[in-house]
């Protein structure tokens, strides 16, 4: 008996615990880095309006998202009465269910990561593209104009640079000669992808802008036109569910873009000073350093017309990423470089 | 050639990266221009038309003679005046009410008067909790006065060349 139970939880508990421990190691991090990316979109955006931005909640404003965070939680959640109550609340929990499910698959270094699966890519690429339903089902259930035309808006655009994104991996995953995402990273050891793919590192940068619904293609939420978009009609957590999704989406969007393009965990230069540096930590500063290209990118450009989003995504950005991948193939072919 | 230039321009994003380093140069070199209100305030003009107070002169007799010329010249109809003749014989506001929530603010008031007895003062943070409050009487605009007579005796006078 005593020898079934130690069976037991060496075989199933332990590991299932180890999981859930290893989970929440990743989630809980990634919640703050939430808070504090909105508190830092703020400052940025502040510092370049010739603003302050959040300064009076605790030193600097630091516990400004706190405080947000509170005033959510502490709002009436209001049901509208003709909305579909099911779907109206499965969509935020879908949206941040997503957001958060694609960090299974991210190397923070190497050997670090929660499921070191051969489809990295591919699985990354499912969810994201999945993230488009969260915002249908919320447009769709609200039964209001605005939510529903936010979320048609929503995904039109993002199953259209889904295309040119998915050329892009192709042609990178085509360089590694895998989808694993540790083995992406180590295929940069020599030269990081952005440098020989420099134009798809700048389409894969717009179209996650547009994927993660940023300025300048935030249309979707557009309030000028559609009030708030797909999320007019909820309030208090709900909506911080859409919120913290909406933000944890870009940051993986980042966090896709170092793993692809600036060498995921892989210090600049071999060099001492460099390497001495763990993996993670450069990891994380790179993901910073892109999410502050996002922030300077809203703070910067006005929002796009419908009509141009569409003509960039499909007759400038589909053509750029097919030729680049064409490209890329026949360079790889006749200058006997394909990976095996 | 142009076309060349256009072309070239459009791909290259010169204009994109040329508004980012635009707005890259106002987040590292210049400063925020953002007054910490309740803490810091902007500079008020001498003529800034604010919260009304009625003066006295430096006797203590109230300088209004109810000549009724702010009732009459208010556009808004915020002022309502009733005078009386006192037992010395001078004409003075029984009853002076301002309501505040009607008062547009343009300063004819200040303007009409004969005896610079009615003023709009420079306060503007007399945010009320509730509507009531901001009818105004006459000892309410009296007290307003007091508070403030330094600095409408001031404002006056660095006004006065001007006039």
């Amino acid at each position: 008996m005593a020898d079934l139970l130690l069976n037991l939880w060496a075989d199933y508990l332990w590991p299932l615990l180890w999981i859930v421990i290893l989970i929440v190691a990743i989630v809980l991090p990634l919640l703050i880095a939430v808070a504090y990316l909105t508190y830092a979109e703020r400052k940025i955006i502040a510092a370049m309006q010739m603003r302050k931005g959040p300064n009076v909640v605790g030193p600097f404003g630091l516990l400004q998202p706190m405080a947000d965070g509170l005033k959510l939680f502490l709002k009436e959640t209001v049901l509208p009465s003709r909305a579909n109550a099911t779907v109206y609340f499965l969509a935020p929990m879908m949206t941040f269910f997503l957001a958060l499910v694609g960090w299974a698959v991210i190397p923070f270094g190497e050997g670090i990561v929660l499921a070191d699966i051969n489809v990295g890519i591919l699985y990354l690429f499912a969810i994201s593209s999945l993230g488009v339903y969260g915002i249908i089902m919320s447009g769709w259930a609200s039964n209001s104009k605005y939510a529903f035309l936010g979320g048609l808006r929503s995904a039109a655009q993002m199953v259209s640079y889904e295309v040119s994104i998915g050329f892009v991996l192709i042609s990178v995953l085509l360089t590694v000669g895998s989808l694993n995402l540790s083995d992406v990273v180590m295929a940069q050891k020599s030269v990081w992808f952005f440098i020989p793919h420099l134009p798809m590192f700048v389409v894969f940068f717009i179209s996650g802008l547009a994927e993660t619904n940023r300025s300048p293609f935030d249309l979707p939420e557009a309030e000028a036109e559609l009030v708030a978009g797909y999320n007019v009609e909820y309030s208090a957590m709900p909506f911080a569910l859409f919120f913290l999704g909406e933000y944890a989406n870009m940051i993986l969007m980042s966090a896709m873009t170092v793993i692809l393009f600036l060498g995921g965990w892989l210090p600049p230069m071999d060099i001492a000073l460099f390497s001495w540096i763990p993996g993670p930590i450069w990891f994380i500063a790179k993901i910073c350093f892109v999410l502050f290209f996002f922030l300077w990118v809203r703070a910067t450009f006005p929002r796009f017309r419908y009509d141009q989003l569409m003509r960039l995504g499909w007759k400038v950005f589909l053509p750029l990423s097919l030729a680049w991948l064409v490209l890329t193939a026949s360079v790889l072919q006749f200058t006997g470089l394909v990976p095996k | 050639m142009s076309f060349i230039n256009r072309t070239a321009r459009a791909f290259f994003l010169v204009e994109l990266l040329q508004g980012m380093a635009c707005t890259l140069k106002y987040f590292f070199f210049r400063p925020a221009v953002t007054i910490n209100y309740p803490f810091e305030k902007g500079p008020l003009s001498p003529r800034f038309r604010g919260e009304h107070a009625l003066r006295r002169y430096p006797n203590g007799e109230e300088r209004c003679i109810s000549c009724k010329l702010c009732e009459a010249i208010c556009p808004a109809l915020a002022i309502t005046i009733e005078g009386e003749v006192r037992e010395d014989g001078s004409r003075r506001a029984r009853r002076y009410d301002i309501d505040m929530t009607k008062c547009i603010y343009c300063g004819f008031c200040q303007e009409a008067c004969p005896v610079d007895a009615i003023v709009e003062g420079p306060n503007f943070e007399y945010a009320t909790e509730t509507r009531a409050e901001l009818m105004y009487n006459k000892a309410k605009l009296l007290a307003n006065g007091e508070r403030w007579e330094t600095e409408l005796a001031a404002r006056i006078e660095a006004d006065a060349p001007y006039r």
